[in-house]
């Protein structure tokens, strides 16, 4: 009876201290976001205004807003993920449905992925400033930035987009195969749309650390902060413009601290957006429930 | 009897049948049997497991043939070495010859995709893709040259009055065909192996996850697809094997492969068994 009892006591006492350390955890996940958030509102929210964030930087930054920066920003983006993710989607479309983890191929190309996905920034922005802006001729560019941020994204994009596919059941696989449909058939019709929300994911990782990127733009992109007049002009991104700020000119906290708002702005717009239409397409396309 | 009688649906079953899709099939069911599927000492290996051994078996028109046996004797892997469905698993090796129609289909000029409109295949869990119940016959149908939507709606609707379904969903076929029941989703799968209009049916358990009632529905219908389609059916069940089939094959384990012990008119095979493991696996004293 004595025993039982403390086994019960056991049992309450470890549940409780579970439930604590799991809530404790999601607290202080939940705390560190809002930490930053507040400082960054506290110290950037009162020099936003329209003007800020259209008008071109003057006197360094000091003054002036960061029009100039964010178009710059979202054209290195769209270069980046224009040549990333073909190239990504169908290496993951090949090594899930072609190709056996265990052949030399998948091997080696898993292997070098994984190297890919280790290299430091800093790595990809020489890489990216001895290949793209001077043996292609390219110079310090919105293309050659965009070029060498495609590098760092290809590891992120393939493994989740083949991890996705992989998690699709092959029923469905035989099922398709048995109706006479071709591979790739129902790679487009079947596959693709059931792995959509695992692409999604993977493509807002990859924007999100393509939008934080700071040292491989430093070599390649340049940081010229006037508006970009073409592809080949150089351009500032925001999170090198907010380095140079709170690092290089005095008194340039304030525009540093609105930059940062702008730029976290930016990218829960840009996941709120993307996340909407991933769900909508793949509404279109399967009927799960 | 003369064999180029058609057979008419009364012969059958004897119940007045909606079928509109699936002309009955030439000759009579089984009491002059013509070989349409024959296989020739058909060895299958996967990597340096032996799956079959030497099973050499005719599968007759218009008859359903059961396969029985325990599990891991190849029933399934000799059901999907038929359609080359074992073309997908990457180190499967097969030996011997499978003749449909007189044609070899491991033949260099044999076409996989025809060879697969023409063997349907239903497998033991339902798998309706999660697409539109519309659109589960759409993307088959489309990807073999039927491109028309009214051809398209026509057939579904065809198929779905055959398996007795299209009373319960004709007024929701934009919904989730994930939404239906799991009988419903079966029948959904066998009508779907239908609209690509094939002669012969491959299925492997089809009823072995649905409960009593939905399993019954699936049994009768495949009874009466006898006769419109040549169907060859796994099953566990053995009663189900002795209501339903014409023919039954009885696979064991032998040395650690699969192999084919004894085929037979069903009533032979579960009366008067000629191998003594065949009817200590009948009766239930081993297996």
């Amino acid at each position: 009876m004595l025993k039982i009892n403390a086994m019960r006591w056991r049992h309450f006492y470890l549940d409780r201290l579970v439930q604590i350390f799991v809530y404790l955890a999601v607290f202080l996940v939940c705390a560190v976001f809002l930490w930053i958030l507040i400082d960054l509102l506290r110290g950037g929210f009162a020099h936003i205004s329209w003007g800020f964030l259209i008008e071109s930087p003057r006197d360094a930054g000091r003054a002036g807003g960061i029009g100039s920066i964010l178009v710059s920003t979202v054209l290195i983006l769209l270069v980046a993920l224009a040549a990333a993710l073909p190239l990504a989607w169908t290496a993951a479309a090949l090594l899930a449905e072609y190709v056996s983890t265990t052949s030399k191929l998948g091997i080696v190309v898993h292997y070098s992925l994984q190297v890919l996905a280790g290299v430091p920034s800093i790595v990809f922005g020489l890489f990216g400033n001895a290949f793209f802006s001077i043996y292609l001729g390219l110079g310090f560019s919105i293309l050659s930035g965009g070029l060498t941020l495609a590098c760092m994204l290809l590891p992120i994009l393939v493994s989740t987009a083949e991890a996705g596919l992989r998690a699709v059941p092959d029923s469905y696989r035989s099922a398709a195969a048995a109706l006479g449909m071709s591979r790739a058939a129902a790679l487009f019709h079947l596959l693709l749309p059931i792995a959509a929300p695992t692409l999604a994911a993977g493509l807002l990782l990859g924007i999100g650390r393509a939008v934080a990127e700071t040292a491989a733009l430093l070599f390649t992109s340049g940081y010229a902060d006037r508006m970009p007049g073409s592809l080949l002009d150089s351009g500032r991104a925001l999170a090198l413009h907010i380095f140079d700020l709170s690092m290089n000119v005095p008194g340039g906290d304030a525009p540093a601290y609105a930059s940062a708002l702008v730029l976290v702005a930016m990218l829960l717009c840009i996941n709120i957006f993307a996340m909407k239409l991933v769900q909508d397409w793949q509404r279109r396309r399967t009927i799960l429930e | 009897m003369n064999p180029n009688k058609p057979i008419t649906t009364q012969a059958i079953s004897g119940e007045e049948s909606g079928f509109t899709l699936g002309p009955l099939q030439m000759g009579p069911v089984c009491c002059d049997p013509q070989s349409v599927i024959q296989v020739e000492n058909l060895s299958l290996r996967y990597g340096d497991k032996t799956a079959l051994d030497k099973v050499t078996l005719d599968i007759y028109r218009g008859c359903i043939t059961a396969l029985i046996g325990p599990s891991g004797c190849g029933k399934t892997s000799f059901l999907s070495a038929i359609n080359r469905l074992t073309d997908l698993i990457p180190n499967c090796v097969i030996g011997g010859r499978i003749r449909v129609d007189g044609q070899d289909i491991h033949a260099t000029e044999s076409n996989v995709q025809a060879l697969r409109r023409k063997v349907g295949m239903v497998f033991q869990k339902p798998t309706p893709f999660p697409l539109s119940i519309r659109r589960n016959f759409s993307l088959p149908l489309r990807e073999h040259g039927v491109t028309r939507r009214s051809e398209i709606d026509a057939i579904s609707e065809q198929v779905l009055r055959d398996v007795g379904l299209w009373d319960e969903v004709c007024d929701r076929l934009d919904t989730a065909a994930l939404s239906l029941s799991g009988g419903q989703q079966q029948r959904l799968c066998i009508a779907r192996a239908l609209a690509l209009n094939p002669q012969i049916l491959l299925m492997d358990e089809p009823c072995s996850a649905l409960d009593p009632i939905a399993s019954g529905v699936v049994e009768d219908l495949i009874s009466r697809l006898r006769g419109r389609y040549t169907i060859v059916i796994v099953t566990h069940n053995l009663a189900q094997a002795r209501r339903i089939a014409n023919y039954a094959a009885f696979f064991w384990v032998k040395e650690r492969a699969g192999q084919l012990v004894e085929f037979g008119q069903c009533r032979h095979i579960f009366e008067t068994p000629t191998h003594q493991l065949t009817a200590a696996y009948i009766s239930g004293a081993r297996g």
